[in-house]
């Protein structure tokens, strides 16, 4: 809010700043849900299949960028690392659920445990947590620079990892037959049932996020993010604080590592690249920093545009990938040109 | 004099420059302690290393009869003690309350996890926000107060600590008149509540006026301590901090 200081050192707002400021940020935001709402109609007159479908990507987008706004936007820790998390919760679920039928068809085999989906899902989530853990008892002494340089290594090793680990991740081969959702009395076999699966994941996800940054949790992650040497002499230990939100955060991206999993039934190391963990940060900063809301309407964005674009005529289908990089791109630039603070986040980078 | 903070040949060098060179001074446990001298003297780098913002590489500080080679930032409540920055240091993008309401809560992950604010917790930080006088102004980002009222946020926030030492770098630095007084206030109060007060400061008027005690530093060491009146009367620090 615009202010200025008086003499004896109060400050006043000046009422017209005040509303010119309330007015472009109610325009911007007003603008985005205008194009988000015609993007949906159209996305909804293709077929209802492809809007289904749309949901479940979205679901997946919104998880890894909600949960790792809690690491950028509240922690003020810009981690390249996320992919790493989010691989390993796709492949535990994959090893652990794959279909021995399958499997035996396989030239290059791996260990067969066949566990249903919802016992596969705990462990691939305890497991991202616990080599977060690892990871972040050393990265969680980095600031700054230093940290996202680190953190890039992550997201290379982990994805390395799966590439030459084959005698358990069947390496460039990947592994197929992975299971769905199954309760037994209802499986999420179908598509909608799986968008389903994925909207009560993504609201789970959410509203654990809502309860750990509306906590004193919360607030102390956000000091650590303004200054991180003047909340420790208050008596908090940032290293900890930091390293409990890395791990909160890596098992949310494993959940949504197991959903992409269980989705495509398939998966490949080609789907945990540095690349992707780009595109969750850009997500995280253009939909705003430090706000949920702000996640979950950035992921909704770039699913809109990145499926949206293939119905754009003058686009040969060829270039489709490339354009959507190229308009997400550009719109990061013009968003931390004109609002650095993301569309709807309070904290700027 | 009992003391409550010592140092004993403590040194804390920058590259070539030695900030503290073989420090040992004697901090009392009651009343109000100044520490003057020249910039560059290095009473700031005294308070960072005893609040363990730098490390020192060689001596000894011993608070409240604890013995510490290494200080880590976050045990300063533990022991006893916390302080207010040169340059105010406010979380700048949380609001006036947040400010107040973060260091009220609970040390630990898990404990802070499943604490939320409460009307108790509330209540506390509205004290301390009235006790600076500047309520009205809570809800505003850290970063839209005016100097002063920063000033003064950070003396409230270091009244949330229940710790009997305080530690004040430069708290008159920059401040109007009336905001100058009710800083004093607030430090006299402490005072009379039986803290241990300790403050840095140019404001030789401001520290005349507060000091029980006084420690004049140059080039890292101490140049002269004792009675205020005598002290800044030597001819050793008149030519120090003049320079002539």
């Amino acid at each position: 809010m615009p202010q200025t200081a008086n003499a004896d050192g109060k400050s006043t707002a000046s009422p017209s700043k005040h509303l010119k400021a309330r007015v472009r940020n109610n325009i911007e935001l007003l603008l985005i849900l205008v194009l988000a709402a015609i993007s949906l109609a159209f996305m909804a007159t293709q077929s209802f299949g492809f809007a289904v479908r749309l949901i479940q990507i979205f679901c997946i987008w919104a998880i890894l960028a909600v949960s790792l706004n809690l690491l950028i936007g509240y922690t003020g820790l810009l981690s390249m690392a996320h992919v790493g998390f989010f691989g390993i919760g796709a492949y535990s679920v994959a090893i652990l659920t794959t279909n021995p039928a399958y499997q035996s068809l396989s030239t290059d085999t791996i260990p067969i445990i066949a566990l249903p989906f919802f016992a596969a899902l705990p462990i691939g989530m305890l497991l991202a947590g616990l080599f977060a853990l690892l990871v972040g008892s050393v990265l969680s002494r980095f600031r700054d620079d230093i940290f996202v340089l680190v953190s890039f290594s992550v997201a290379i090793i982990a994805h390395n990892v799966l590439v030459n680990w084959r005698s358990v991740t069947r390496g460039p081969f990947g592994i197929h037959a992975i299971a769905r959702p199954d309760l037994g009395f209802w499986a999420a076999d179908g598509r909608v049932e799986f968008a389903i699966v994925s909207l009560i994941f993504l609201a789970l996800v959410i509203y654990v996020c809502w309860l750990i940054v509306s906590s004193s949790f919360g607030r102390v992650l956000i000091a650590i993010r303004e200054d991180e040497d003047a909340i420790q002499v208050f008596g908090y230990k940032a290293t900890l604080f930091k390293l409990a939100v890395w791990v909160i955060s890596a098992m949310m991206a494993a959940l949504a590592g197991a959903l992409v999993a269980s989705d495509q039934t398939f998966i490949d190391p080609n789907s945990f690249i540095l690349l992707e963990s780009i595109m969750m940060v850009a997500i995280v900063i253009m939909g705003g920093l430090g706000s949920i809301r702000g996640s979950v309407l950035g992921a909704m964005i770039f699913v809109l545009l990145q499926e949206g674009l293939r119905f754009v005529p003058f686009i040969p289908q060829g270039y489709v990938g490339q354009t959507r990089m190229i308009i997400f791109g550009l719109l990061l630039t013009a968003l931390m040109l004109f609002r650095p603070q993301g569309l709807i986040g309070r904290y700027k980078l | 004099m009992k003391s409550i903070i010592k140092t004993e040949t403590v040194t804390k060098r920058f590259d070539a420059v030695n900030a503290l060179d073989h420090l040992t001074v004697s901090l009392p446990k009651s009343g109000m302690t100044s520490i003057v001298g020249p910039n560059g003297s290095g009473k700031s780098t005294l308070i960072n290393i005893l609040s363990g913002i730098l490390p020192f590489e060689e001596g000894l500080v011993v608070i409240d009869e604890q013995h510490f080679r290494v200080i880590l930032p976050h045990e300063n409540p533990s022991n006893g003690l916390t302080r207010t920055f040169q340059e105010v240091r406010l979380f700048e993008q949380m609001t006036a309350l947040d400010n107040i309401l973060v260091v009220l809560t609970k040390r630990g992950v898990f404990q802070s996890l499943l604490e939320r604010t409460n009307s108790e917790l509330h209540g506390k930080a509205k004290e301390l926000i009235d006790s600076v006088g500047i309520w009205h102004k809570h809800d505003s980002l850290a970063s839209d107060l005016s100097y002063g009222q920063r000033k003064l946020m950070e003396i409230a926030r270091v009244l949330a600590m229940d710790v009997k030492v305080f530690l004040f770098d430069e708290p008159f630095a920059g401040l109007f008149p009336k905001m100058l007084d009710e800083v004093k206030q607030l430090l006299i109060a402490l005072k009379e509540k039986g803290c241990t007060v300790i403050f840095v400061s140019h404001n030789m008027d401001i520290v005349r006026e507060l000091s029980d005690h006084i420690i004049v530093m140059d080039a890292g060491s101490v140049l002269a301590e004792g009675d205020v009146e005598e002290v800044l009367n030597l001819p050793e620090v008149i030519s120090a901090y003049l320079g002539t």
